[in-house]
């Protein structure tokens, strides 16, 4: 690994809009962003994750190893029609097993919910309609799982089959089928168009454009820890729930009004997650269903998804249809971009309302262009719901765009790493449709992996067969705005300080495997000088910690650990204080390190342990406590969805793959991948080299592997079937498959961010499938814009163009002395 | 219907002689998690395909989601609560934890399971070999990168102490 510096300076108070300058975030004491004596202790150190061995050891507890005192066990009842009125439901039968307690179906749990408040049209359990197959019916309670099993086997459903939507041309052409009755236009799940500056006056100054038609096959998260939650309901009438969940407040919410108990009646507890990707981030049917059968019977339940189950919840990457129409000028300056998007969201509306935004809000950086229009239509299907994956809604339109530069570059011959450069927006800066941007280290993803994959030696120069491919991308650090609107903080923590010397921090923070629990106690360690083991963090309980909103949108380094650094630095001010009298020196002459307190003007004199310098500061302030909070400056474009994409803070990413292609049977081989990501600072290199090397295979796996799809009608089962839900037949890449992954971190410093950091969890996923497809041109002269690249679909490309041909004249235009003009169908001159 | 008719089932694992009354169709995984109170081996996908369950027989990484319980009486049995030696995390999982082997953790208790019955037939593996080792363990989180570099590091710890 290595690392690059990229100074950044504050945003200019011109550049600002005046909102922005009234709701600053919080000032910490003394005004300091670095380190108390100008360098770090622990931040930006390879340090070990706080549960990291309970985690190796076999010690950490997930939700399926908890077993309570009478607990029992439920399981649903799924929809085999992908489209069906439920007209009865005789549980008669099942009810008399011996070891069966209790049935539940959609008119016990009636009230709609959904994780965006506009769009709340879920039932826990089908009322009166299924919506795809796997679609939960009922819900039944018994001694064990096998029992339920068996005993579900006895409910007869009567159900009407109705014609099922399957397609996003379906969905538009029938508008008569309706999916889902909450939709105010046929099965329109929401629709956005807008437009910024003039698209076809800037489209008329290219000397190039190209159009082309794109298809991003939908994917799911596949966390290997399935969905998990058991409800315990005490003679108080509190219900205590643990649930597999990445967003424990929310689904608090959720919960109080599906199953009408007030939230303060209402405890909700995340265990050791076992991965989530946005596949735990809403609510479930399983949390309500335990829920409501633990309030009927008064005692724990458990349900526990099957693998089987998982791929049915799903809320995975929608299908995308994507066009899009970009022109450039000879010079290299992107002109106008026309995007036109179909999105295929499912039975449901999940965060369906934000995808559509961020399919076209958030691809208007690294890059500046022209003008920009998009049109986004979400539609309803009869397929299991689509949400948030790791890089929400923008992976795809990422995909497509990326691809667009690649042709335009090969149109005016010029290295797509160049055209790259030389569109690059800036910092402190404002995009096309007014996001703000502030610090910004693409050039320098894009340096690092231009050097390191000896890009200049190998791109347009490698023999048939062989290719490397490049592409970039921004994500948001947190969205600015909660996802119901309020005026609270978005992150809160409490710290707790005593003459033990060990330092609690509570937060709702979720961690997924991310290490945000670890980033809590990296800065509690820097700011107060303590070992990390001296330091416990409790998170994601709601009766014990202050709301976090969670694991969503790549929030948690930025928001939690503001708040965090907000409240350890109230904390150590008292501290400072207490020490700087005993001394009589000056607060920020005192410097709390390496389990050492000491003054930086006679250290050799002037020192103790921290842990009596918090005894000393107990004696003088009373008991020691702090709150800090988080709450995002006041930002976005003025106009309806302005602030939907948003972010106090963007990351960076440049890729570079290189491919060897077997031109024989269409198999790409993805050799390695190069990954520069601008994540600010580096809070921990290791935990962030994990997020780089994770988002670039999930991002390998949806360009050569992954499908989540479903089949038409045949003989034995309707249509909307899943093609195969298991991890056996939904293929995940192992050992085997991985690419070798090379981590180049790049370090802007963001000047709002906690000690300069910004996002690492999501952004480096996007250009991994652009920079593949990208690689497959370089190597066989064929593009690839339909996802996934498997064999057959590389061969059948491969076989309807004369591909050598193009690859040749593909070679000729980057090296060649003369630009040719395009020929390709894709290109042509305006 | 479920069957009624318990076995007294005799396992030695971790070096214990273990029993407990268990249905004869019980997986070694189920008796491990739910009957013996050792929930440190997962349950991914309950058919064979994530390696999550991953356990050791005999020196052998052995699915303990698709085998009986039953079928393992008399065989030397180790789950990842026994890999630690003296209450000390054993050196590979020691490199886990310093690597970032470990994500969510999930499947890392099976991964551990195939690396370190690895290890003791093979002290010097090449990356192939580990990536080969591993292959039945599906880890969505790490991109295997740092599986690997841990993997290689408890060998070279493990080379250095013998």
């Amino acid at each position: 690994m290595s690392k690059e510096r990229a100074g950044t300076p504050a945003i200019p108070a011109d550049r600002m809009m005046p909102a922005e300058r009234r709701l600053t975030p919080p000032a910490w004491p003394g005004g300091r962003t670095a380190a108390p004596d100008g360098e770090f202790h622990v931040i930006g150190k390879r340090n070990r994750k706080v549960e990291g061995l309970a985690k190796v050891t076999g010690r950490a507890i997930y939700a399926d190893d908890i077993a309570l005192p009478r607990m029992i066990y439920a399981k649903l009842l799924r929809s085999p029609h992908a489209h069906a009125r439920i007209r009865s439901i005789d549980a008669s039968a099942a009810l008399t097993v011996p070891g069966v307690y209790a049935v539940i179906t959609g008119k016990d749990l009636p009230e709609y919910f959904g994780i965006i408040p506009w769009t709340q049209d879920e039932q826990a359990l089908c009322e009166d309609k299924a919506r795809y197959v796997g679609d939960a019916v009922l819900a039944l309670a018994a001694d064990s799982e096998l029992i339920a099993e068996e005993a579900l086997k006895l409910i007869r459903v009567e159900y009407e089959p109705l014609p099922a939507i399957t397609s996003i041309e379906d969905a538009l052409a029938r508008p008569e089928v309706k999916v889902n009755e909450k939709a105010k236009d046929g099965n329109i799940s929401k629709h956005v168009h807008l437009e910024f500056g003039d698209v076809e006056a800037e489209l008329k100054k290219s000397d190039a454009t190209v159009e082309a038609e794109y298809w991003y096959e939908g994917s799911t998260h596949t966390p290997i820890e399935p969905h998990c939650a058991i409800a315990d309901f005490d003679a108080t009438g509190f219900l205590t729930l643990y649930s597999s969940t990445q967003v424990a407040h929310y689904l608090h919410r959720d919960l109080a009004r599906v199953l009408g108990l007030p939230t303060q009646r209402i405890r909700v507890i995340q265990p050791v997650v076992g991965g989530a990707f946005g596949g735990k981030s809403e609510p479930f049917s399983l949390e309500f269903c335990a829920a409501k059968l633990s309030m009927m019977l008064g005692r724990p339940v458990k349900i526990l998804y099957t693998r089987e189950e998982v791929f049915y919840a799903h809320r995975g990457r929608h299908p995308m249809r994507l066009s899009y129409r970009t022109g450039i000028r000879r010079d290299g300056t992107l002109t106008g971009v026309d995007a036109r998007i179909h999105i295929d969201g499912g039975a449901y509306s999940s965060f369906g309302l934000v995808t559509t935004y961020y399919s076209g809000q958030l691809l208007t950086a690294p890059y500046q262009m022209g003008a920009y229009r998009f049109d986004s239509t979400r539609v309803f299907t009869n397929k299991p719901c689509c949400g948030p994956k790791r890089g929400h809604g923008s992976v795809q339109p990422r995909f497509a765009f990326e691809c667009q530069i690649d042709k335009l570059a090969e149109a005016i011959g010029m290295d797509p790493v160049e055209v790259r450069r030389k569109n690059w927006i800036g910092e402190n800066t404002r995009t096309v449709n007014e996001l703000r941007v502030t610090s910004n280290g693409f050039p320098q993803c894009l340096d690092a992996v231009e050097r390191a994959s000896d890009w200049k030696r190998k791109f347009r120069r490698m023999p048939y067969g062989r290719g490397v491919g490049v592409a970039g991308s921004m994500y948001i650090s947190g969205t600015n705005y909660c996802i119901y609107p309020n005026e609270m903080p978005q992150s809160g923590v409490q710290l707790k300080l005593d003459r033990s010397g060990r330092a609690t921090v509570f937060c709702g923070a979720s961690d997924i495997g991310q290490g945000s629990d670890s980033v809590l106690a990296y800065i509690v360690a820097e700011e107060l000088g303590l070992d990390l083991r001296d330091i416990r963090v409790v998170a994601a309980d709601t009766d014990l910690t202050p709301v976090d909103l969670g694991s969503y949108s790549s929030r948690e380094t930025f928001m939690v650990g503001n708040a965090c650094l907000d409240a350890a630095r109230k904390l150590r001010l008292l501290v400072a204080e207490s020490l700087a009298e005993r001394w009589g020196c000056r607060p920020d002459e005192v410097t709390l390190a390496e389990g050492v307190a000491c003054s930086s003007r006679a250290p050799e004199k002037e020192h103790m342990s921290v842990k009596e310098a918090f005894q000393l500061a107990e004696s003088r302030h009373g008991t020691l406590g702090s709150v800090g909070w988080y709450q995002s400056p006041k930002l976005g474009g003025d106009y309806r969805g302005g602030t939907i994409g948003a972010s106090p803070a963007y990351s960076f990413t440049a890729h570079v793959a290189e491919v060897e292609c077997d031109p024989e049977t269409g198999r790409v081989d993805v050799k390695k991948i190069w990954i520069a990501h601008d994540c600010g600072r580096a809070l921990s290199p290791v935990a962030v080299e994990g997020q780089m090397e994770g988002s670039a295979y999930m991002g390998f796996a949806e360009a050569i592997f992954e499908e989540q799809i479903f089949k038409p009608a045949a003989p034995g089962h309707g249509p909307g079937l899943h093609h195969g839900p298991s991890l056996l037949d939904y293929r995940i890449p192992t050992s085997l498959d991985t690419p070798e992954l090379e981590s180049i971190i790049i370090e802007s410093v963001d000047p709002e961010g906690p000690y300069g950091a910004k996002e690492a969890g999501e952004g480096p996923l996007h250009p991994s499938i652009p920079a593949i497809a990208n690689a497959i041109y370089d190597a066989l002269g064929i593009r690839c814009d339909r996802l996934p690249f498997d064999p057959p679909r590389v061969h059948k490309l491969l076989r309807a163009a004369d591909a050598r041909a193009q690859w040749e004249r593909a070679r000729r235009q980057v090296s060649g002395a003369t630009p040719v003009p395009a020929t390709a169908a894709a290109a042509r001159r305006t | 219907m479920e069957s009624t008719t318990t076995a007294v089932c005799r396992l030695r694992i971790n070096g214990e002689l273990r029993e407990c009354a268990i249905r004869p169709n019980t997986t070694l995984l189920e008796a491990l998690r739910y009957e013996l109170g050792l929930t440190g081996s997962k349950q991914g996908c309950d058919k064979g395909d994530c390696g999550a369950c991953t356990v050791v027989v005999d020196g052998e990484p052995v699915l303990s989601c698709i085998s009986l319980a039953l079928a393992f009486e008399g065989r030397e049995i180790t789950t990842i609560e026994g890999v630690s030696e003296g209450g000390r995390p054993h050196p590979l999982q020691d490199a886990f934890d310093v690597t970032g082997g470990a994500q969510c953790g999930f499947c890392t208790p099976g991964i551990l399971m195939s690396a370190w019955a690895l290890l003791r037939r093979n002290p010097s593996p090449s990356r192939a070999e580990i990536a080969h080792a591993l292959s039945g363990n599906l880890c969505r989180c790490t991109g295997y990168t740092k599986i690997f570099e841990a993997v290689e590091r408890a060998a070279e710890s493990l080379r250095g102490a013998r």
